[in-house]
């Protein structure tokens, strides 16, 4: 009976976002001409992101890009948690937090230094994930959500009261743009190519990761994790090294957002940015990689838009969130792999 | 002398058990749909913020509280029992997850036409002129509508056990809590007793919102300090129990307020502290059944 339900669950659940994993992030049994078309399309986009800053003046859309960037950093990180292992974590911007304050106290008092910043900050995001992911991963599903938002939320409480450290609620202002050597990446095109740099590097490290034994792994745990167990892997670890490496790539999105921000404040680390990364991820399409990224830029060019024609933008959020549960569950990657599916039915036909 | 050391410490404790009060009817409608429908409400706080702001305008406009008292709730368990039905009802097959998801999402939308209808300064709501004042406790005397916060809240409480032990409509619910596929398999229609549990519980958010209106302040944001604090509730309490969103209540009720007076700075903490030391010791809460 129990063996029954597993199967149940393994081939309804999960055959969506694998799916959409395999056409997208390119899995082993895609076939060559996908392939080259997934090559071709990665590329084509990458060039666009390349000549943008030369064909788009405008600093402010520069910098909206740039914001879409770290933030698909961020969703990707988040989505290696949700969309591969299958661990919802909703205390996700405890690491985003710490790395940007990290990053930002050693800016502002020891060096403006990118290696040394962005080092200090990724660092303090994998200390803090070590020790609340062990704990949080011994419990799951509601638990495990509660576990992480309890976690962020001492953060937060943290990052508001060591004044002394952290300004309190006055946040940390004036944090540079990092140099290196004699780079200076202060110009919002500079920076955009830096943020560019770790947005690439990132997203094939992942896609790297979620293609490897132990990517494979942490989908192993998402699907069925007593069977996992019983074939003899240890599922606590596979999930650790999943919760600290996404908290790791959280942190370099959290260091890279404060030198984009200028400012960190105990709002970077409050629950409602979890909850903001977990629509981005959901919207986007769980388990996906790129999903994730669009989700991003959905969210944050939306609101850019929204909020400057009127207020009610948590009320369209919220509305656009509820209709992506309820209608699209599968999220933007998920409507265009349909539409793509129906397309194809249609020329056969 | 001992008055003096004595007084400040009762009047603190009752604080700490008002505010308990408040919590238990937000985390005993949490912990029934937990226990019943397997997903966290995390529009629980929203359905609390609109009991408050509802209890404002009903105030206002009728000049007496306690109509307030009972018709805001049931207003907003009508809404509830609606919006199960229309947004809830179809995500039954799916997991869990999309339940949490979906009622995050409707978190957004009510806090946001709170703020769109009624604005965003602070509110208050005057306090019922029979409960105005004070009661001597011989040594001390402390506010008469906090007490009444008080007493509601464990007659309520009691109220609440009655019903779950004693009748007919409790059993079924303790059934479905253990087992919701026999209750099905027993004749009873499930899909109505969802609903209807799903919208006691949204009533006694907006109950406890109401109640809180004259004694905390209405602004935005309101919803989540009080959500958060009652998912630790049921946390610590254990998920699905009323006893638990009993005692978790009473717990953290008293450690907020007096985390706020002997550690201003790390109140939240010392919460959050209990709830992650409680739950490395007995991973479902203090009453908890095991969750898998």
């Amino acid at each position: 009976m129990a063996i029954l339900r597993d199967r149940e669950l393994t081939d309804s659940a999960a055959v969506a976002p694998a799916a959409a994993g395999a056409a997208v992030g390119g899995a082993q049994t895609q076939s060559r001409a996908s392939r080259r078309s997934t090559l071709v399309s990665g590329l084509t986009v990458l060039a666009t992101l390349l000549v943008f800053p030369f064909v788009v003046p405008s600093v402010y859309l520069q910098n909206v890009i740039t914001e879409v960037l770290i933030f698909g950093i961020f969703a990707m990180s988040l989505d290696l948690l949700i969309g591969y292992t299958g661990l919802v974590s909703f205390g996700h911007a405890a690491f985003f937090g710490v790395a940007a304050y990290t990053a930002a106290i050693v800016a502002t008092r020891y060096s403006d230094n990118l290696l040394a910043t962005l080092a200090a900050g990724v660092v303090a995001a994998g200390l803090l994930a070590v020790p609340t992911g062990g704990l949080a991963i011994r419990s799951s599903g509601i638990y495990f959500l509660m576990l992480t938002l309890a976690f962020s939320q001492i953060v937060y409480a943290a990052a508001w009261k060591w004044t002394w450290l952290t300004g309190g609620s006055n946040g940390l202002a004036g944090v540079p743009r990092p140099k290196f050597g004699g780079f200076d990446f202060s110009s919002p095109a500079t920076f955009y190519y830096l943020v560019l740099v770790f947005f690439v590097a990132t997203f094939l490290a992942l896609r790297r990761l979620v293609s490897s034994p132990l990517g494979h792994s942490f989908i192993g745990v998402r699907e069925n994790e007593s069977r996992m167990q019983a074939i003899g892997y240890d599922v606590w670890r596979i999930k650790l090294a999943s919760f600290v490496i996404a908290g790791l790539f959280g942190g370099l999105a959290g260091a890279l957002f404060s030198y984009y921000n200028g400012f960190v404040s105990p709002h970077d680390v409050y629950w409602s940015v979890s909850g903001h990364v977990m629509i981005m991820v959901i919207i986007g399409g769980a388990g996906t990689l790129v999903g994730p990224v669009l989700g991003a830029a959905f969210f944050l060019i939306v609101q850019n838009v929204v909020s400057s024609q009127t207020d009610r933008w948590p009320l369209i959020m919220g509305l656009a969130f509820i209709f992506f549960v309820l209608a699209a569950r599968r999220g933007i990657v998920g409507m265009y792999l349909d539409a793509v599916a129906v397309a194809r039915a249609a020329a056969r036909r | 002398m001992n008055a003096q050391i004595l007084s400040p410490l009762i009047i603190q404790i009752l604080n700490g058990l008002a505010f308990s009060m408040l919590l238990f009817l937000l985390a005993a409608g949490l912990s029934v749909i937990f226990g019943m429908m397997d997903f966290i409400n995390l529009a629980h706080g929203a359905f609390y913020m609109l009991g408050a702001y509802l209890g404002l305008t009903a105030t206002q406009r009728l000049g007496n509280f306690w109509v307030a008292l009972i018709v805001v709730p049931i207003i907003v368990a009508a809404l509830g029992f609606a919006l199960e039905k229309i947004l809830l009802r179809p995500l039954y097959k799916r997991g869990h997850l999309d339940q949490v998801l979906l009622t995050f999402g409707l978190a957004f939308v009510v806090t946001d036409m709170i703020r769109w209808i009624w604005g965003a300064d602070i509110r208050s709501v005057p306090q019922p002129p029979e409960l105005t004042g004070a009661i001597p406790l011989g040594i001390t005397a402390y506010p008469r509508y906090r007490g009444f916060v008080i007493v509601a809240g464990l007659v309520l409480a009691a109220a609440l056990w009655a019903i779950q032990a004693r009748t007919r409509i409790g059993a079924v619910i303790r059934a479905g809590v253990a087992d919701k596929e026999m209750v099905g398999g027993l004749g009873i229609n499930i899909s109505l007793v969802f609903a209807c549990v799903f919208a006691f519980g949204v009533g006694l958010a907006a109950l406890s919102g109401v109640i809180a209106g004259p004694f905390l302040s209405l602004a935005p944001g309101m919803d989540a300090e009080q959500l958060i604090l009652s998912l630790i509730v049921v946390v610590v309490g254990g998920m699905g129990t009323l006893k638990g969103a009993f005692w978790g209540s009473i717990v953290v009720g008293l450690a907020d307020t007096f985390g706020k007076i002997y550690v201003p700075d790390f109140s939240l903490m010392v919460i959050f502290a209990i709830m992650a030391a409680i739950l490395l010791v007995r991973p479902n809460g203090l009453f908890g059944r095991a969750v898998t």
